[in-house]
């Protein structure tokens, strides 16, 4: 492990690609086989990456305008598109729950199986921090694919325990039995260090690639539990020259640099 | 005079926000529309703050509403999927409410409202779904229940156990649309018409304040019959309220006011802020606000006529 964390974090990045580039790459990534869905990405990188996916990987994905409105084409953030339907609050749960979507949301807390908390930290009865509730995350993970986005990688968020499980992970899911879980997937969870997925045999969460720039010791000193760590983790990959064109044209006023500060 | 003229004469629908208030009780389940900081009906939510009343459970996709009401101590108990500014992401008045254990909560998932509220409206005691199974909302939640399917499952076995989500009765409820006919069709022309026409329908006194109140043949002028969301048959109280939604969002009329919205969180951290910020608010707002009972009734008759 030590050999492995030393050979990554002797690599460098290159000038023009910084890591917020590098993130969303990795959200792209997880949508490229996705087919026919609605891809819902929380977040500036999450929709950033989402809309690359879109635009070179997998057209059939439908992406909304982060309102109502699905967009027929893959504007910049921010800019209006083409609408191809209406997709309201009320039409989402009918596609939540028929499954056809690949959420990404955020987490205020996560553990080593993808439990995942948005309501509270403390006594959910009186809590000592009152976040903002549990949103959608119960019915999204049990109907559709979801993939989490940390752009703080710390222990405060990859914890042991969480307070309250809104979002559930595999542990939770496996004792649901497979058909009522049967649309349960935590696809992977990307954080401003590194990629990590649940491809272990008892679905732990697993460190798949650490960022260039970053080791697997920092990986692991910023994760509250014991992460499962192959042998030989590879490097997140960099994003193409037409990836970059492309980021460059989605997001021309650099926000992702604001979700994700480092060179 | 058309059908629809001599409905409302009637009816007598046309109300002042305190016309409205004045028929809520103490103890009352308050159900309100819109969605995080986005159509909300906040000048009957100002008529609250004015008023006497306490000990209410509020049931919304919450947003100033929730963080106003519970500041203000009118709040036992609130119901709610969120309670956020959008643009701040979490609504300070609310936490610091919870954070004192001053008020309670019963939480739940975002989809849990919709179907709860459906029930209510469809008159069936609970609506089964997956939501919630796995996560820890039965604990936070300690009345919700499970129900087995009477139907085998896909393999001849057992049918699947899901969760039964309890029909949500609300008292009354209050929601902010752009425009009304004086009958008390409602029109929503923002994109998203959220969960008002429900959170009507699963109460049983129901009022809708608008932008503004225009013949009913006015309706379908330049928009599509769909926005007809609220039909009368929904609608017991309409109050014409301009700006009625600030701070938050009345598309198209109208975007969220930041700039208030930015000062009233930051008063939740402030001494005194919130009694500082609530006058302000009652201040700014007080041309509408004043508007008697005979404005009101005037009104109806200018609609009328």
């Amino acid at each position: 492990m030590t050999s492995a964390a030393e050979s990554v974090s002797e690599r460098t990045t290159p000038a023009d690609v910084r890591r917020a580039d590098i993130c969303c790459v990795a959200i792209t990534d997880g949508f490229r086989d996705d087919g026919e869905i609605l891809a819902n990405p929380i977040g500036t990188i999450p929709t950033i990456g989402v809309r690359l996916a879109r635009r070179l990987y997998e057209p059939r994905l439908a992406i909304t305008d982060g309102e109502a409105m699905l967009l027929n084409d893959t504007p910049p953030i921010g800019q209006p598109g083409v609408v191809e339907g209406w997709n309201p609050f009320r039409r989402m749960f009918d596609v939540v729950w028929g499954g056809r979507r690949h959420v990404v949301m955020g987490a205020s807390q996560i553990d080593r199986y993808g439990n995942q908390n948005l309501a509270a930290i403390g006594d959910p009865a009186q809590p000592s921090v009152q976040l903002i509730g549990f949103r959608g995350a119960p019915g999204n993970t049990i109907n559709n694919t979801t993939s989490y986005w940390v752009p703080g990688h710390s222990k405060r968020v990859f914890v042991p325990r969480v307070d309250v499980v809104c979002g559930i992970g595999y542990d939770r899911a496996a004792e649901l039995g497979p058909e009522t879980a049967k649309s349960h997937e935590i696809r992977q969870v990307v954080t401003d260090l590194a990629v990590l997925d649940f491809a272990t045999d008892d679905r732990r969460m697993r460190l798949r690639s650490v960022h260039p720039g970053v080791s697997v010791a920092d990986v692991v000193s910023a994760t509250g539990f014991d992460l499962a760590v192959p042998d030989d983790v590879p490097t997140t990959r960099m994003p193409t020259a037409q990836e970059l064109a492309e980021l460059r044209r989605l997001d021309p006023d650099g926000l992702r640099y604001r979700e994700v500060s480092a060179a | 005079m058309t059908t629809s003229a001599r409905t409302a004469a009637v009816n007598g629908k046309i109300r002042t926000e305190d016309e409205v208030v004045a028929q809520l009780s103490d103890g009352m389940t308050l159900g309100i529309g819109g969605w995080g900081s986005r159509a909300k009906p906040m000048s009957l939510v100002r008529a609250i703050l004015r008023s006497d009343l306490r000990d209410l459970t509020v049931v919304s996709f919450g947003g100033p509403d929730v963080g106003m009401l519970c500041a203000a101590k009118k709040v036992k108990r609130v119901v709610f999927p969120f309670v956020s500014l959008d643009s701040i992401a979490l609504e300070p008045h609310f936490r610091k409410a919870r954070e004192s254990g001053e008020v309670a909560a019963t939480e739940m998932d975002e989809g849990m409202l919709l179907l709860g509220l459906q029930a209510a409206a469809w008159r069936v005691p609970f609506l089964p779904t997956r939501v919630g199974l796995g996560s820890d909302l039965p604990q936070v939640w300690p009345e919700l229940r499970t129900v087995r399917s009477p139907y085998p499952g896909p393999s001849g076995d057992e049918g699947e156990e899901l969760i039964a989500v309890p029909a949500i009765h609300l008292d009354a409820a209050i929601v902010h649309v752009n425009r009304c006919d004086a009958d008390g069709n409602g029109q929503i022309l923002r994109a998203d018409p959220y969960f008002d026409d429900l959170f009507l329908e699963a109460a049983k006194n129901r009022f809708v304040s608008c932008e503004q109140v225009v013949p009913t043949s006015e309706l379908t002028n330049g928009h599509p019959v769909q926005s007809l969301r609220i039909h009368r048959l929904m609608v017991d109280g309409v109050v014409e309220a301009p700006g009625g939604a600030h701070p938050t969002s009345c598309e198209p009329d109208y975007p969220r006011d930041e700039e208030f919205q930015r000062r009233y969180a930051a008063a939740a951290r402030e001494e005194d802020g919130w009694p500082r910020i609530r006058q302000e608010w009652l201040r700014d707002c007080a041309d509408h606000d004043n508007r008697t009972t005979d404005n009101a009734n005037t009104q109806e008759r200018k609609v009328l006529s």
